[in-house]
């Protein structure tokens, strides 16, 4: 497996550490209320196709970036840093 | 049928032309008492004490492929109950307790063979875990004891002692642990639970659930509609997708843990040996094969393969803990997909919905829990009340904070478990 | 036997002498072991797994399941090895397996004589009574039975590697097609890899009496072999069999380095490859399939195809009278090699009424089927069923059996994707881009003569180039045979008796109707049921055949009865080349300290910290026990002055003018107040609200702040701030960077710390200048440093971090300064115990199950601000009053005894789950206190101070009677921390 980090171009998965689903980006307001933080930190749609998750390029630059990916076919579509904009 | 060695004589006398279906293939009834959506281990089980411990027999069993065709058949086999953590501690050892009985139970030989599990530590603070987690077996009634090099050695002798990166200090030894033959179960549970009336329907993919005001009436199946007073689903590697045709988000991030298995040698490794610092398990089986395996391949996938990063590290850990295996050779490696929950332990429970239940969250560890999973998931479905040591498995502890059972420490990150 | 006259692979002047099971043999250079004991007239090679029958060789490549062997002697014996594929060298030893005690008489054979009581999955239905038999009698019984070869056992004495390669286009096999395909595409400029599981490149070529371009095609690949390997841009690896199709174009590759070679020859035995590609080219043949008949498992009864190619490759003959049993037209080709070659073809039995003979002058017998096989150790004679149904007997010495040829399209499948199945060869063909950017070419993907493989191999090497980015044209085809390959399918051949599929698991056709009737229809039971394709060739040469019976008695068709799973490795790999590297210290890198030399020459025990490698202890003379040390070592901290190196924390070096704002994020109290010159203790919180890590961070100046994190969570924590930062706050003015191997960092703690540093330091320290929880830039002999004031063993301590070149130098001088005042070096040992006296805690303590307030620290969880973990740890589970808190333990009954992980009770209560309080983390005799001390964690424990709890340890059968304390047992006003 291999990703295209935005910085340093495709690297092998050694290269990467892997965190979850990029629902961790939209963190609530700490009073947003019990069903927004489990929303948050506990719940997932966790879709069989196409997906956003987290990739740390920790071996490499320490980007942080969103990769949009199949998780059925492990085709992989896109890769942005998470704070691109 | 009853089987047994006269049978298997008679049998083999008269040319073996009287075997008969191990379960039917009916057509699935218009309604039932009990719809179970999953065929795999849990499912079956489920089935299975539904009728022989609450005498439902007005079951169905809905399964999208080949029953036994998920995770149940794609397991290192491991049985055993030596968690450390109150809630798992009581489960498992139940489990085990029925692991225990289960040949006779099901009049079908799985296998179970308790040929010992052993888990080595590497250091002062690992052997101090090793303890505490041994004390709670012991204190829930289990059996556990704590190994020095010298015990281990005489245990596993093949185990590089003198030149490892993480030399052995010892370990947790668990004899009543072993080992069972994966596929058997899920035949022998759905042998058992067709023989008590049961109806095992295969190729029955279920693609809707039917609530109305708040309470489930049935499911929407590519073979036709089905009405139900109660459904359970126990669909490890796609319980979110199920869960979904109710309008369910569950606690749970999908990933691949790769195993492996060898070409057959004679007798080499007696028991199970687990290598915490390397990730690595490894038993070997009674056909000869080294069957082991090594944590996730730590991204989400449905995909039911791995890649190599995680292949190697595992052949790595392999060659550090007992390089006397290195000619051994890979003969066929696979993937199942396995139900991450936040906090790395599973979830039977009731759901918002009247009549809807739901058993996912099992992680890597679902085949040891099969007969205790189906057993208590049988209960409550059969009593809407928990079943004592699956009390804890609540679907609610993530927002209360209460039981919350992460044996790694890792916190809520799925894959970390 | 030998047969005179042309065969290409063997050198027939270079005779090699080596040894089967004792006898020593003669072969020629070129040989397979399975071609040498061919020539030699040996027949059997080995038993069946289940039913030990006698087994000869099958085929004449990886797919194998009969010839398997042990090869090698002693620890370097390589069991399972096929005789194939195995090259002969001088001095070679080989034996066989799974037979006791010898091959020709082997008492595990009785099993065959069972078998009508070993039927597919009998040993589910019985061995269940009485209960404990299956542990002490049933099971050891079969283990002892099962498995082929034997582990040599030790250490394994051989080198394997693991490398990397990267190319433009990937061609896997080295056929007409593969050959065609790497050419083409080498030509466009692009860079080829060209894997050949065989010792040389031509793949079936090297096997047939054909002719490319009017040369023999052996002579022809050889020549494109040439040409490849003169150019630069091309890569050719022969002995390498690419094992598995990854993800984003990486595949895995296993060569053979140096198994042909005598072990004194060899520097290497096997590397691992992991070849990324933009395009791979599958041109990796196919494989032919049986036709089961009666017996037709026994030695001399051979794939039609492995049969012509050891006459034309090898020139040998399992014996000089042969038939050849088919149902397609190439049955035809391998009838009249033989004939060419010599032998006495005795039949060509070809199933197919309507067949023409294209064998040439042979007997020639259409719509004639073999019904069964004769000879136990070795086929004697075959027994011919004439379209009318009589029966004939034929004496031969082997049989040619061809039941079609399946396209090898294993690694095609390797990512889910099913072959499609081609009714016209009535085989599973495979299609591009099942992996994505693999083309197929030539007879994997159905393309069966050698022009179609040539032309079919071209176009692939040129699309794959293309897509790759290069240009190039089509190269002008050789002219080859394009003959038609026809063939209707046979799968079986009824009668009476057993009829093998697997022939090294020993499933029969029985087996698989026997399944069906016990309603294990889908394929996937079948095979799990019956182990049918389980073996060591996973089924290469018997899957098809087994699920075209199972679809027949179940009524369905081919595609609707499906495949089987194709998974990696397509040929097994040892787990000493996909872990080399390992073995030893290889596993996981070692991270050494710039004290480790000196405290290595001190004695001291070098124990594992993570990665790191930490002083346990330094034994001084006189003293004979780790506690001797360890108690003087603590002794001379709590009197005097002790050094420790403490540079495996984690250090971040955080700056910019928003740090503050951040540190308060990150951590549950808050730091933005924190003074420069100042450093402050935090505890920073997961996300779902428990402890992560706790370390001290300093504010050196204005804008630049020095983070200490555990030893454990370093990288933890570092990862964290990337994403705390980059994906929470990235509006924040601020930059980070790990500085842990930068700086060298040593604990000088003691009453007499300030004596020692101001001998060292280049401007003296006062209490008022220097006070408890200051930081500040020093100079030390001229070299620029870092003063920390803070302590971890309660004592008047600094941490002194200088640039990691000069730790060692460092070390050495604090040491000698502190020996000189009466303390000295400290280890792991007195640490622990030092910060236990005090309550500290680690990460026994916070082991990612404890929250704030479990440890007592609720009300540093700022509600001024928001941080990471906040919400969550204000879950109501989290603070709830039943939680088990951190308490310290002193033992006041007659046991003195505490250890960790033992569990805490009621003095009353059995020591049983429903009365568990609590449990052990951490315990230390403390010399200061002159008795054991525990750090624990206890139900309701803050309020039970003073109260009495037993702890039950049934791993070391420790019961011990305790006063529950405060956490800190040493020293609680914290005095000695300042002035």
């Amino acid at each position: 497996m291999r990703l295209p980090c935005p910085l340093c171009g495709t690297r092998d998965r050694r290269e990467f550490y892997y965190q979850g689903a990029a629902v961790a980006l939209n963190r609530p307001a700490p009073d947003a209320g019990q069903e927004a933080w489990e929303n948050y930190m506990h719940l997932r749609d966790n879709p069989a196709g196409r997906t956003r998750d987290l990739w740390m390029h920790e071996a490499g630059c320490g980007s942080w970036i969103v990769v949009e990916r199949d998780t059925v076919t492990h085709e992989i579509f896109s890769a942005e840093l998470i704070d691109a904009d | 049928m009853v089987f047994s060695g006269l049978r298997i004589l008679r049998e083999g006398l008269t040319g073996n032309k009287g075997w008969k279906p191990h379960w039917r293939d009916p057509e699935p009834k218009a309604e039932y008492d009990v719809i179970v959506i999953g065929g795999g281990g849990h499912g079956l089980a489920t089935a299975f004490y539904l009728a022989k411990e609450h005498g439902l027999t007005n079951v169905a069993v809905l399964e999208k492929g080949y029953i036994g065709g998920g995770n149940v058949g794609r397991n290192t086999t491991i049985v055993r109950a030596n968690y450390n953590l109150p809630g798992n501690s009581e489960f498992y050892s139940h489990s085990l307790k029925l692991w225990e009985g289960m040949e006779q139970e099901l009049n079908f030989n799985t296998m179970m063979s308790q040929r010992g599990v052993l888990n080595l530590f590497h250091s002062d603070s690992q052997r101090d875990y090793a303890a505490r987690r041994g004390n709670s077996m012991v204190n829930q009634g289990d059996d556990a004891q704590l190994l020095g090099p010298d015990g281990v050695r005489k245990l596993a002798p093949f185990l590089d002692f003198d030149n490892v990166r993480f030399p052995i200090y010892g370990g947790l030894y668990h004899p009543r642990g072993g080992t069972a033959r994966h596929d058997a179960v899920a035949w022998g549970y759905a042998r058992g639970a067709d023989m008590r009336g049961v109806d095992i329907i295969q190729n029955c993919e279920v693609t809707g659930i039917d609530i109305e005001n708040g309470q489930v009436r049935g499911v929407q199946t590519t073979r036709g509609a089905i009405r139900a007073k109660k459904v359970g689903m126990v669909v490890a590697g796609r319980s979110s997708q199920v869960a979904a045709l109710a309008g369910m988000r569950l606690p749970i991030e999908s990933h691949v843990l790769q195993a492996f298995v060898t070409e057959g040698l004679k007798p080499f490794i007696p028991g199970v040996v687990t290598f915490g610092m390397g990730h690595f398990y490894i038993s070997q089986s009674d056909k000869g094969g080294l069957v082991f395996g090594g944590d996730l391949d730590f991204y989400a996938s449905y995909a039911a393969r791995g890649n190599l990063p995680m292949a190697e590290h595992v052949m790595e850990a392999a060659m550090t803990l007992m390089p006397a295996i290195g000619k051994a050779r890979v003969l066929r490696s696979w993937g199942g997909i396995m139900d991450m929950s936040s906090d790395g332990s599973p979830i039977i429970d009731r759901t918002h919905i009247d009549g809807l239940y739901v058993n996912c969250g099992w992680c890597y560890g679902g085949f040891k829990a099969v007969p205790g999973s189906g057993f208590s998931f049988a209960h409550l479905l059969a009593t809407d009340r928990p079943h004592e040591p699956a009390a804890r498995f609540r679907l609610d502890r993530f927002a209360t904070g209460y039981s919350i059972m992460d044996e790694e420490g890792t916190g809520a990150q799925h894959n970390l478990h | 036997m030998r047969i005179d006259g042309k065969a290409h692979g063997i050198d027939r002047s270079k005779p090699v002498s080596f040894r089967f099971d004792g006898v020593t043999h003669s072969g020629f250079q070129g040989d397979t072991l399975a071609s040498a004991l061919m020539g030699a007239g040996v027949r059997m090679l080995g038993r069946s797994f289940k039913y030990h029958r006698p087994r000869g060789v099958l085929t004449s490549g990886s797919e194998e399941p009969n010839a398997l062997v042990t090869v090698r002697s002693g620890a370097q014996a390589e069991p399972n090895m096929r005789a194939t594929i195995q090259e002969i060298y001088e001095g070679l030893e080989a034996k066989s397996q799974n037979r006791w005690p010898s091959l020709g008489f082997d008492l595990m054979a009785v099993n065959d004589l069972a078998a009508p009581f070993f039927g597919a999955g009998f040993y589910y239905k019985t061995f269940m009574w009485p209960k404990a038999f299956w542990e002490k009698l049933y099971e050891p019984l079969i283990r002892h039975a099962a498995g082929l070869g034997a582990l040599p056992g030790g250490d394994n004495p051989d080198a394997y590697e693991k490398a990397y390669a990267f190319c433009d286009v990937l061609v896997v096999g080295s056929g007409p097609a593969g050959l065609m395909a790497a050419l083409t595409a080498a030509k466009t400029g692009a860079d080829v890899i060209l894997c050949e599981e065989d010792s040389m490149l031509g793949g079936r070529l090297l096997s047939e009496r054909e002719t490319i371009d009017g040369m023999d095609a052996a002579l022809w690949a050889a020549e494109i072999a040439g040409t490849l390997r003169a150019m630069d841009n091309v890569r050719i690896m022969t002995r390498t069999a690419v094992t598995g199709a990854y993800d984003q174009g990486v595949y895995g590759a296993l060569e053979r380095v140096s198994h042909h070679c005598a072990a004194s020859q060899a520097t290497l035995l096997e590397c691992f490859w992991r070849i990324t590609a933009q395009r791979t080219v599958l041109a990796s043949g196919a494989l032919e399939r049986h036709i089961a008949f009666r017996d037709n498992d026994r030695p001399g009864v051979m794939m039609a195809g492995a049969l012509r190619a050891y006459a034309n490759r090898w020139g040998v003959a399992p014996g000089r009278s042969v038939a050849v049993f088919g149902n397609n037209d190439d049955a035809h080709r391998t009838a009249r090699d033989l004939a060419k070659a010599g032998l006495n073809v005795a039949a060509l039995i070809d199933s197919r009424p309507d067949a023409e003979n294209l064998a040439g002058d042979v007997p020639f017998y259409p719509g004639y089927h073999v019904a069964r096989a004769h000879g136990r150790t070795g086929l004697d004679a075959i027994t011919l069923r004439a379209p009318h149904g009589g029966e004939d007997r034929i004496a031969v010495e082997a049989l040619g059996v061809s039941g079609g040829w399946n396209p090898s399209v294993h690694l095609a499948c390797h990512m889910n994707k099913r072959p499609i199945w081609n009714d016209t060869i009535a085989a599973f063909v495979a299609q591009d881009d099942m992996v994505p950017g693999m083309i197929c070419a030539g007879a994997a993907r159905g393309v069966f003569s050698t022009a179609d493989c040539l032309k079919s191999g071209a176009e692939a090497g040129l699309e794959a180039a293309r897509s790759a980015g290069y240009r190039g044209a089509l190269p002008p085809l050789p002219q080859a045979d394009d003959a038609v390959y026809n063939l209707r399918r046979l799968w079986a051949v009824d009668g009476p008796g057993r009829a093998w599929l697997d022939f090294q698991n020993d499933v029969t056709v029985k087996d698989i109707k026997q399944a069906a009737a016990e309603n294990y229809r889908s394929v996937e039971h079948m095979k799990r049921y019956t182990t049918q394709g389980m073996a060591t060739d996973q089924g290469k040469s018997s899957n098809v055949a087994a699920l075209a019976i199972l679809a027949d008695v179940t009524g369905r068709d081919i595609p609707e009865t499906g495949t089987t799973t194709f998974r990696p490795p397509y040929v097994p790999v040892s787990i000493a080349a996909m872990g080399a590297g390992a073995q030893a210290e290889g596993f996981a890198p070692q991270r050494f300290t710039t004290s480790h030399l000196a405290s290595t020459q001190m004695g001291a025990p070098m124990i594992e910290a993570g990665l790191w490698y930490r002083p346990s202890y330094f034994p001084r003379d006189g003293e004979k026990t780790w506690r001797q040390s360890c108690d003087r070592e603590v002794n001379m901290v709590r009197n005097a002055v002790g050094i420790c190196d403490v540079s495996t924390l984690g250090k971040i070096d955080l700056q910019g003018p928003d740090v503050g704002a951040f540190l308060d994020f990150v951590y549950c109290n808050t730091f933005s107040t924190l003074k420069p010159g100042r450093v402050r203790y935090g505890l920073m919180l997961r996300e779902d609200g428990y402890v992560m890590d706790d370390g001290t961070t300093a504010r050196l100046s204005d804008g630049q702040w020095i983070m200490t994190t555990t030893t454990a969570a370093a990288g933890e924590v570092m990862k964290h701030l990337e994403w705390v930062y980059q994906a929470h706050c990235p509006q924040l003015d601020l930059r980070f960077i790990s500085v842990t191997e930068q700086w060298a960092q040593f604990a000088i703690a003691g009453p007499e710390a300030r004596a020692l540093l101001n001998g060292l330091l280049d401007d003296k320290l006062d209490d008022e200048g220097f006070p408890f929880m200051a930081c500040g830039d020093v100079s030390v002999m001229g070299i620029p440093a870092r003063l920390f004031r803070i302590s971890f063993s309660g004592e008047h301590a600094y941490e002194l971090a200088i640039p990691s070149r000069y730790g060692d130098a460092l070390f050495r001088i604090l040491v000698a300064r502190a020996e000189a005042l009466g303390g000295g070096a400290y280890g792991m040992e007195a640490l622990n115990v030092l910060r236990i006296e005090k309550g500290h805690i680690t990460h026994s303590e916070i082991h990612g199950r404890t929250t704030a307030f479990d440890i007592g620290f609720g009300r540093m969880v700022s509600k001024k601000k928001d941080c990471i973990g906040q919400t969550m740890a204000a879950r109501p589970g989290l603070v709830d009053e039943d939680r088990e808190q951190l308490v310290g333990l002193r033992p006041v009954g007659a046991v003195k005894q505490l250890v960790a992980g033992g569990h805490l009770f009621a003095p009353e209560d059995a020591p049983i789950r429903e009365n568990d309080q609590g449990y052990i983390t951490s315990v230390g005799f403390s010399p200061s206190l002159g008795e054991m001390r525990a750090l624990g964690f206890l139900k309701h424990g803050r309020s039970r101070h003073g109260q009495k709890v037993k702890m039950v340890d049934h791993m070391r059968g420790i019961e011990t009677l305790c006063e529950v304390t405060d956490p800190v047992a040493f020293d609680r006003e914290g005095g000695r921390l300042r002035g």
